[in-house]
């Protein structure tokens, strides 16, 4: 299968099932490398999407819900970056959601109770401090994981379901099973919402700079083809790969602008500022919520490491061939351990988006969310054998659950039943993707 | 006999047992420069599990590996890369899941000044090198699983002497290959030869390893039978070493010899 590691700018991974060679729309497809395995997961994204909208008579395709939406994957698409890297190496981590809570819960009393006492209330080092102790403590846990499965050989599914009970029994004893709110000021941004979102001129930025970027990475990747006398793609389809980068970025930023702050808060807002409230209202747009760059950040530099740096390599070759990797003189173990404290450090993330976001540190946060990681993962295209996975995928996969989980709820579908749902979707699609691999092949 | 140099390689004595079974006992072998030494012996009989000490994959109990007459401490493959040993296994060790260059470079990776994977260099060095060894490879993109048995063999012959082994070790290296890939596989080891390079090959076929080794060392349950140039013996002396242990006059008896009263 051509999408064993991501299809990456660079690489010219052949793509397409072999099949129909006179085809246009295959030729398309050759041309440009976009991996049909993808194109098939935002084109059930889209069922999804278009589905709830007609049955909630037209209450999903909003700017608005759209935008919560993005917020509320953002948590659990950070995580699942994680568990493809532990996934890929036939590894699994059930602690995921215990270590959100612990960390959470840290995070929470450091900034609600014991800063403040420090530093003063909301001082502006006090959300820096705290997101800073929540990786370190993150990271620590999923290094101690780590160790235990490479170095003790305990098997990483008894570990991390270990780690699940531990982590959750410690959430509730740092401060005997009590909720902790409010959270820090400056800490909020990071759950989205009004204050942390970054309006419509810092949109268009980014949005302009991620347009900027894919350009450059376009050129780059033909550059180095062309040193090296590799095959390089039609020029049309360099273009058509630019248009379709651009327009979904640019589209984006368009949708989170659309949606607009609600009128009592702009309301307040155009008081404390002495701008005169206007006939038709005021319209602020709340542009991209901090969590969701935040998660894309993470991605990024997820997607990064996984393809461009030699970790990436080794977890890939120890997920395809763990005794090869070992005898090519790659030091499994160390690498096992990084990658699950690279899992806690994100569990850390995860943490403080999900606190911010709640604007409160509770005992049953991040409960079940271990099992949505890993259903994103796998969705995504993550091989539970190994060896293969994606962050990209896995970061759609994890839109996929959560579109379905606000689509329910926006039906007024009942959570027991919205769980039936999710647990026969997961097995559908893992049925699917095994289908497609097997005609791939 | 006289010796032209130090011996490139030299185990000796080597022991090492598995949960009280001793796998290897005492078992001495030397390897020089621009040889061609095949290990035979029947499947158990020790002689993967002795190369696997020298390639790192296993530490032994007892005994000395020599290194153009320097002691040698190697406790696991990186190590045994340091010294210049590069090994094909018997198992085909390739990660499935990469391309050709991933497996090339598989933990000697070339980086860019940035630190990040120099995947557009790595490509072009393995296109040279495969072109050298396989002109017929083009599959540079797609995992290695999607290749035959005798292109999942060129790439990892082609990851052995990329790093200019000096020391090259092939577990079984035709037993998955048709009667034309094995050919090829012939023609590169004498090219390595010529190289310089010295070569253990490991086999229980004898007819695999006759024609293109200089020197053969039999082993039989864990010791060595004895070693024999092999324009000193024929093909059944030597079938007699591997299934009797029975030493014939052209060869030197090792500690696994046959007691003939």
């Amino acid at each position: 299968m051509a999408d064993t590691m991501q299809t990456t700018t660079k690489s010219t991974t052949s793509v397409g099932t072999g099949q129909a060679e006179g085809n246009l729309l295959s030729r398309f497809f050759r041309a440009t490398e976009i991996d049909t395995r993808m194109l098939g997961m935002i084109g059930a994204l889209l069922i999804i999407w278009i589905g709830f909208h007609i049955l909630t008579g037209g209450l999903f395709l909003t700017p608005r819900n759209l935008w919560n939406l993005s917020v509320q994957t953002a948590s659990v698409a950070v995580m699942a970056t994680g568990m493809v890297l532990v996934i890929v190496t036939r590894n699994i981590d059930l602690s995921v959601g215990s270590i959100l809570g612990f960390t959470g819960m840290i995070m929470g009393v450091l900034q609600a109770r014991l800063l403040p006492e420090m530093l003063g209330f909301n001082h502006p080092a006090i959300w820096l401090i705290t997101l800073c102790a929540g990786l370190v403590i993150g990271g620590l846990i999923g290094t101690l994981h780590g160790a235990i499965i490479a170095f003790l050989s305990v098997p990483s599914f008894i570990v991390t379901l270990g780690g699940l009970l531990v982590w959750r029994g410690a959430t509730w004893f740092v401060t005997s099973g009590q909720t902790v709110a409010p959270m820090d000021a400056n800490f909020r941004l990071m759950g989205g919402g009004t204050e942390g979102s970054i309006g419509a001129t810092w949109s268009w930025i980014v949005g302009i700079l991620a347009c900027l970027a894919i350009v450059a990475a376009i050129i780059n990747a033909r550059h180095q083809r062309k040193r090296f006398h590799f095959p390089r793609r039609p020029v049309w389809a360099e273009y058509v790969l630019v248009a379709l980068g651009c327009a979904i970025v640019l589209g984006a930023v368009w949708i989170a602008n659309q949606y607009y702050w609600p009128i009592n808060i702009a309301r307040r807002y155009a008081e404390a500022n002495n701008i005169a409230w206007p006939e038709g209202g005021l319209f602020i747009s709340q542009g991209i919520a901090v969590p969701v760059l935040m998660a894309i950040a993470v991605g990024i530099v997820m997607t990064f490491i996984a393809t461009r740096l030699r970790f990436g390599r080794y977890v890939f070759a120890i997920g395809g061939n763990p005794e090869a990797a070992e005898l090519a003189g790659i030091k499994t173990r160390w690498v096992t351990v990084k990658i699950f404290a690279l899992m806690g450090v994100l569990c850390a993330i995860a943490a403080a988006i999900s606190t911010a976001r709640l604007n409160a540190a509770t005992n049953a946060q991040g409960e079940l969310d271990e099992l949505y990681t890993i259903a994103a993962a796998v969705i995504g295209g993550t091989s539970l054998a190994g060896g293969m996975g994606s962050i990209a995928g896995a970061m759609l996969g994890a839109l996929v659950m959560q579109s379905l989980q606000s689509g329910m709820v926006l039906l007024g579908i009942d959570t027991p039943f919205q769980r039936i749902v999710v647990g026969m979707v997961l097995v559908v699609a893992v049925w699917l993707d095994t289908v497609y691999r097997a005609r791939a092949k | 006999m006289t010796e032209p140099t130090n011996p490139l390689v030299e185990m000796k004595n080597i022991s090492i047992s598995f949960g009280g079974i001793h796998a290897v006992e005492n078992a001495s072998v030397d390897l020089f420069p621009g040889e061609v030494v095949a290990l035979l012996g029947h499947n158990g009989a020790g002689k993967s599990t002795l190369i696997k000490i020298l390639s790192g994959a296993y530490k032994r109990d007892a005994g000395d590996i020599l290194i153009n007459g320097e002691q040698a401490d190697i406790r696991n493959p990186r190590d045994a890369k340091k010294f210049g040993i590069e090994t094909i296994y018997q198992t085909l060790a390739v990660a499935d899941n990469v391309d050709a260059a991933a497996n090339l470079y598989l933990g000697r990776e070339l980086q860019t000044k940035w630190g990040t994977l120099d995947d557009v260099a790595m490509e072009a060095n393995t296109r040279e090198v495969m072109g050298r060894l396989n002109p017929n490879f083009k599959r540079f993109k797609e995992p290695v699983k999607a290749l035959s048995g005798g292109q999942r063999q060129s790439v990892a012959i082609a990851r052995a002497i990329l790093f200019d082994a000096r020391i090259l070790i092939m577990d079984e290296p035709t037993a998955a290959l048709g009667p034309q890939e094995t050919a090829q596989v012939g023609d590169l080891i004498k090219q390595l030869k010529r190289e310089g390079i010295g070569i253990f090959l490991i086999s229980h076929d004898i007819h695999d390893v006759f024609d293109l080794a200089d020197r053969v060392f039999v082993m039989k349950n864990g010791k060595v039978v004895g070693h024999a140039r092999t324009e000193d013996v024929t093909k059944d002396e030597v079938l007699g070493m591997i299934i009797l242990g029975k030493v014939p006059p052209g060869a030197t008896p090792g500690p696994g010899a046959m007691k003939v009263a």
